[in-house]
């Protein structure tokens, strides 16, 4: 199994050598970078690449650990009683399998992706050391070991908002995907819209990278907000001339409210399309 | 040979451990990566290092250990004919292409070429005919021959190996330099998880006991969120002087956060505190507020925080009447101590580099004061102040 890359996802060779030495060596790939460089993407593509099944375990600030072993439902179990349900009887109707547990009993391969894991709690990351380790727990209510029949290939994403503890990334491969440059972001958004006209492109893109240069932003615009910038151009039909400015810094962009998605942001570049315009 | 690297990065403070090393070898073990030094460094990293604010330190300690090796894995490794036919063909432009016509055509350079690889033997550099570096040769990279078929000089994939960590990329995204408008954003998080804490919601037990027993015994569960761990904060920034743009700085990160603090108070002093403090620094002399009103009014579970350089003469926080401004009748110390005593929680934030420390005597006597507990304003600092005062 060695992952290419695919035809709707560019992955640099970096990236793609973390990949295989993840899936060669069985561990799990820690994914760091800007938030839209297509952390989530890489999980969904690798298991069309290669046809695997995908399981995705999205993490919350509430998720715990456990969920994603099992839960034990226990108040229902105990209404049940109540009511007199013959189901009572046996502890694992109440056992609700987490995606972990599914990934490990599958009968192929999968991949696991759990998603932004610096979004849960500080602890969440040490509960998982030993699962992620042996790919095995125990069940304490119904005594059973569960244990892994094939190696998931897991993948783990993370925006940075919480440092992971060193035990943890011990067992991790890690990669940071960098912000694309200019080359692989014509790779990038070649995939994605094959018949885009060439000036067009690189008036945009020309645009894109100023607009990521202006300082201050709060959210400076990723990839995914290319595309979708590049998607209301091409629906609007907006020519290529609109983008081109002798002076381009005097003009605000059409259609800019999908590069920046927050106010202060338009605002602050707002005014500095003003005040370019003024010391003219 | 390796080991010399495992110990270098040691050496340059990559946090290595002896397991992931061991992850490394296994995997050239099993063949993970091809015998190319650019695989290795991609590979080496991936297994070694796990956050990119190391990245920058990694690449160092690379780019020392295995200077001139790249050169040498180019002599034993075969460089495929097709390879260099699309290499060349992607590199050369229209004059290029003229260029070749003179030397009689591009079948024929790529049979001379073809006709070089076979005589030649081994690593070669400079000269005139051999395929290598910086030669005039029309093969090899970095040559000055216009006619030159380009060998290994792909730019936008890196394949120079030597470029990815000489580049030095990542260096904006390393933990030690000093806050700047880059990493705040990261610094604001460090100071967001110091401020929140626990889930949201937990079993109310008695509510769901009461419940029940009125619901005849059918089970009634009632949830209640859960206290947050809302974190009061008294900052205190030195102001005045030098220390202006980085208390600024401070301030605004501070301010920036306080959204997530369920109190934050401010106050301003000049080099050490004394028994005046203020909040307004344009009316600092009219409008005061006396420190022993602050231990009275805020209570002990408030979290202090000192910014400053803590830069001056030792008199000014030892002697009575130190004070650069006015005649205080007890020394900065005294005062010092004795907030300390009613907030035993507290951290000094000192922009100054940590390395200059030692050699300031005024330093050494606040560090003394504070227990320590003096932190540079790196992202680093940051996180280790926020530690001590959340534990």
């Amino acid at each position: 199994m060695r992952f290419k890359g695919s035809d709707t996802y560019v992955a640099t060779d970096d990236l793609k050598l973390a990949v295989n030495a993840a899936i060669t060596l069985q561990r799990p790939l820690l994914v760091k970078g800007e938030p839209g460089t297509g952390k989530t993407k890489l999980a969904e593509e690798v298991a069309q690449a290669l046809g695997l099944p995908l399981l995705e375990w999205h993490i919350k600030s509430t998720t715990k650990a456990q969920q994603g072993l099992y839960e034990y439902d226990a108040v229902s179990r105990l209404r049940d009683s109540q009511l007199g349900d013959p189901r009572v009887h046996e502890i694992s109707n109440y056992i609700v399998k987490g995606m972990l547990w599914q990934a490990l009993t599958a009968d192929t391969p999968v991949v696991l992706l759990i998603d932004e894991v610096d979004k849960a709690d500080i602890e969440f990351p040490n509960d998982l050391l030993r699962e992620l380790d042996r790919m095995e727990f125990f069940v304490y209510e119904t005594r059973e070991l569960v244990k892994a029949k094939h190696r998931p290939i897991v993948f783990i994403t993370s925006n940075n908002e919480k440092e992971l503890p060193d035990a943890f990334l011990r067992r991790c491969f890690f990669h940071y995907i960098r912000f694309p440059d200019k080359e692989t972001m014509e790779r990038i958004v070649d995939v994605h819209f094959p018949g885009i006209k060439k000036t067009l492109l690189r008036e945009a893109l020309e645009v894109f990278f100023e607009v990521r240069e202006v300082p201050g932003l709060k959210k400076k615009p990723s990839t995914s907000e290319l595309l979708d910038w590049l998607k209301l151009l091409l629906a609007e039909d907006i020519p290529p001339d609109a983008l081109r400015s002798k002076d381009r810094k005097t003009i605000v962009p059409p259609l800019h409210g999908a590069l920046l998605k927050n106010e202060q942001d338009v605002h602050l570049f707002e005014r500095l399309v003003f005040m370019a315009r003024q010391n003219r | 040979m390796l080991t010399g690297f495992f110990l270098k990065l040691k050496q340059a403070k990559v946090p290595v451990s002896i397991k992931e090393w061991l992850t490394l070898m296994e995997g050239m073990q099993k063949k993970v990566i091809g015998p190319s030094i650019d695989e290795f460094y991609f590979l080496s990293r991936t297994t070694l290092v796990k956050d990119e604010a190391n990245f920058d330190k990694f690449d160092r300690a690379f780019a020392e250990h295995f200077k001139g090796v790249e050169t040498l894995l180019g002599a034993e490794a075969d460089i495929p004919i097709e390879w260099l036919l699309k290499q060349a063909e992607l590199n050369l432009t229209p004059e290029e292409k003229a260029l070749i016509e003179s030397l009689g055509g591009w079948e024929k350079l790529m049979e001379t070429l073809k006709k070089r690889l076979e005589e030649q033997k081994g690593r070669h550099q400079g000269g005139s005919k051999w395929i290598g570096t910086a030669g005039t040769s029309p093969f090899g990279a970095y040559g000055y021959n216009p006619e030159g078929v380009r060998i290994g000089q792909d730019r936008s994939r890196n394949r120079s190996a030597v470029k990815v960590w000489d580049q030095r990329e990542y260096r904006n995204l390393d933990g030690d330099t000093e806050l700047g408008t880059r990493n705040i954003k990261v610094a604001l998080r460090r100071l967001r998880k110091f401020a929140r804490d626990g889930a949201p919601e937990e079993l109310d037990l008695d509510a769901t006991i009461d419940k029940t027993a009125r619901n005849a015994g059918y089970l009634d569960l009632h949830m209640r969120p859960e206290r947050h761990n809302a974190v009061k904060v008294l900052l205190f920034l030195d102001i005045g002087g030098s220390m202006d743009d980085h208390v600024r700085l401070l301030e605004e990160l501070f301010s920036a956060a306080k959204t997530e603090f369920k109190h934050l108070e401010y106050f301003y002093f000049h080099n050490c505190l004394y028994d005046f403090v203020w909040k307004d620094n344009r009316r600092r002399h009219a409008e005061r507020t006396r420190t022993a009103e602050i231990m009275h009014k805020y209570g002990h579970d408030y979290k202090l925080v000192f910014v400053g350089d803590a830069t001056m003469s030792p008199y000014e926080i030892l002697q009575p009447g130190g004070s650069i401004e006015y005649h205080n009748e007890e020394a900065g110390a005294v005062w010092m101590r004795r907030m300390l005593d009613v907030y035993p929680r507290a951290v000094w934030l000192n922009p100054e580099p940590e390395q200059l420390w030692p050699y300031r005597q005024s330093i050494a006597v606040l560090r003394e004061i504070m227990g320590g507990r003096m932190y540079p304003t790196t992202i680093e600092g940051l996180e280790r102040a926020m530690r001590y005062l959340s534990k």
